[in-house]
């Protein structure tokens, strides 16, 4: 207790005198378009882009694309011939320790930003928050009309949403720590491919 | 100890590596000015940042409570520390108390400016760095020398000679895809099993009593979500008014750090997952007191993205080693003499004065003007260091000089024409490795008084 007190008392005697807040200073970007620049954006960080107008065009992108995954994890309820649902089955009694052998992973997300290709999911849609990381592969689907500008949008949408985890995912996990050379796959998952569906698809 | 011309000598006698480094880091910057040039609203957006980092630290306080508040509400337990030991101790009780011996660590300046992992080893807790830059100097028993690129001293075969030895890789297989794999699968085991992660904090949001860690790799995620136990650690500073003002930062964050648009993951906590215990430490360790120093106080700003030291001349041609201090380059130069000035005292020497540090900081902090004026304190305290001081008198005459160097506008100009002969002049203590380069037309004075002359002429 009187490490904060003594800490307290000594900002309140040193720190500068009241600083206003900006307002309005800065205003996004806007007048283009949103889903090119998010394709754009997903893109330069490694991931993939798929427009799509029906979701089993998943389905046949799965088994063209990951013929060999044994373990397929998936929270959209029109992709349950694919993968184990999340809801309704035993997987939220288990440890996250036990996802380990996840192959792929398939979920719907709330929406995606266009000036970073940013795609924010919280843990009611992860269950363990785990499970975008610990897969070896992400499948990451958005409505094309979930779309927005900018980060600031985001949070303006955000707002006060009450989640306990929330994260951006904006690509595969990478690292360039070796020589600056860029290598896909460090410690979460190897790829990411989002899909983008019209408004009506699902 | 060695100060920090002696340790730039040392780097600089392997000129192909020097080269290397300085080319990379180089590169490194210009996909920062690519991101940059791209961004529409990228001075308002750094003006906007540096704004609502004022107001940080003028109510950094009320702030820091605020944060305490909301975070006890959403079942984070908070601690505070007034200095590094405090930090570590905190850290060791949390291990003690639930019979915890090993664990992992995300990337964190933060523990490296508290020692915290010596500190955990000496007590009998094994840490384990998991970011793939950390985990690399790491096991070579080095400090990383950038705060961002951890191991950007290092070449691949290095890495593959460090893998060889720890993890059993092919010898003179320095592949990176093969060795970060190697990393990969290492790092996995390494996940699964411990039951404590600590990771850094990118920001701290008062209003919501949420922190955000931002990562490529999504080491900090893998320890944190597989952990009991999440322990963050994080400097005073890092605190934000609210929510919204993560748009702004992240949007500054990683384009000015590599040139991304954003981290691959920028994950907020708010509340401790079913079952885990969330801890979070804040730590003051001198930042109250450099929030004391009028004309030191902005370096409290800082978002620790790199950008300053990228595009340092100074920091790309001495390594990041040769600053000594857990932050290296201009920016670590201004932080180190407030938690101690005598052996820190040779750092705020270790620049050019060019302000390239300051054109490109995203949060403005003016960072070269900061470092002049810590000479001054320096000199004035009678810490002045001796292998700097003929060549300061000069630099500093000629390139610190406020009436010589103007920093608005002409400033970039300046320097690009003129920089790169001052820099190679024999005056310079960081190039004494260096060939000489052909002998200027003029001599430096000559050069200095032409340069001086025209610009009385010109006002
Ligand atoms: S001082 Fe500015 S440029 Fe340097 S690391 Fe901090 S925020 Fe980035």
């Amino acid at each position: 207790m009187s490490s904060k007190n003594d800490i307290l008392a000594a900002i309140a005697a040193n720190k500068p005198d009241p600083q206003p807040l900006p307002i309005g200073l800065y205003t996004p970007e806007s007048g283009y378009n949103l889903t090119n620049r998010f394709i754009e954006n997903v893109t330069l960080i490694g991931g993939a882009v798929h427009q799509i107008s029906i979701i089993s065009e998943i389905e046949q992108f799965i088994s063209t694309h990951f013929p060999s995954a044994i373990r397929i994890i998936t929270n959209n309820k029109s992709l349950k011939n694919v993968g184990t649902l999340l809801l309704n089955n035993d997987l939220d009694k288990q440890i996250p320790h036990e996802l380990e052998n996840v192959d792929l992973t398939i979920l719907d997300a709330p929406f995606g930003v266009a000036e970073n290709g940013a795609i924010w999911i919280t843990d009611e849609l992860l269950h363990h928050r785990v499970l975008p990381f610990i897969t070896q592969h992400l499948i990451l689907i958005i409505k094309e009309s979930s779309i927005v500008a900018s980060l600031q949008q985001a949070y303006s949408m955000i707002n006060n949403q009450d989640y306990g985890y929330g994260v951006f995912i904006s690509g595969p996990s990478k690292t360039a720590d070796i020589e600056q050379s860029l290598v896909i796959g460090a410690h979460g998952s190897r790829s990411l491919d989002v899909f983008i569906t019209g408004q009506a698809s699902y | 100890m060695k100060d920090h011309a002696q340790l730039a000598e040392a780097f600089n006698k392997d000129k192909e590596r020097v080269t290397w480094h300085d080319e990379t880091l180089w590169f490194v910057r210009t996909k920062r000015d690519k991101a940059a040039h791209k961004f529409a609203g990228w001075e308002q957006l750094r003006e906007t940042a540096s704004q609502i980092k004022n107001n940080v630290l003028s109510n950094l306080d009320s702030y820091l409570l605020q944060f305490e508040a909301n975070a006890i509400k959403n079942g984070i337990t908070v601690h505070w520390a007034k200095d590094a030991a405090q930090h570590n101790q905190i850290v060791l009780s949390l291990l003690q108390k639930h019979e915890i011996n090993s664990m992992v660590k995300s990337k964190s300046m933060l523990t490296e400016e508290c020692h915290l992992n010596e500190f955990l080893q000496h007590n009998g807790v094994e840490v384990i760095d998991t970011d793939l830059g950390e985990r690399i100097v790491q096991f070579r028993n080095e400090p990383p020398s950038h705060i961002v690129l951890p191991a950007i001293h290092l070449k691949k075969e290095d890495v593959s000679d460090t893998f060889h030895e720890h993890l059993g890789t092919k010898k003179g297989n320095s592949d990176p895809q093969y060795l970060t794999e190697a990393a990969r699968q290492h790092l996995r085991e390494t996940f699964l099993t411990r039951k404590l992660a600590l990771t850094g904090v990118n920001f701290a949001v008062a209003e919501t009593g949420e922190f955000v860690v931002c990562t490529n790799e999504g080491n900090a995620d893998m320890g944190a979500h597989l952990a009991n136990l999440h322990i963050a650690s994080m400097g005073l500073e890092k605190i934000i008014p609210r929510r919204e003002d993560l748009g702004i930062f992240l949007n500054l964050l990683a384009r000015s750090a590599t040139g991304q648009p954003i981290t691959t993951y920028s994950s907020h906590f708010k509340r401790p997952r079913n079952g885990q215990e969330m801890h979070i430490i804040l730590v003051d360790n001198g930042r109250s007191i450099q929030l004391g120093r009028k004309d030191f106080r902005n370096s409290l700003k800082c978002i620790r993205c790199g950008a300053c030291m990228n595009t340092c001349p100074v920091y790309r041609r001495s390594g990041g080693h040769s600053y000594h201090t857990a932050v290296a380059g201009p920016i670590g130069s201004i932080l180190a003499p407030n938690l101690d000035m005598e052996k820190n005292k040779d750092l705020p020497f270790a620049s050019t004065l060019c302000g390239s540090c300051t054109n490109v900081c995203p949060v403005k902090i003016d960072i070269h003007d900061q470092l002049y004026k810590w000479r001054q304190e320096i000199v004035k305290s009678g810490y002045s260091p001796k292998s700097k001081t003929i060549a300061m008198k000069a630099m500093s005459v000629s390139l610190s000089k406020p009436m010589v160097y103007d920093i608005s506008g002409k400033a970039l100009r300046f320097t690009l024409r003129y920089a790169p002969f001052v820099i190679n002049n024999k005056l310079n203590p960081w190039y004494k490795q260096r060939e000489m380069p052909a002998a200027p037309e003029s001599s430096f004075k000559k050069w200095y008084e032409k340069n001086r002359s025209k610009k009385n002429n010109n006002e």
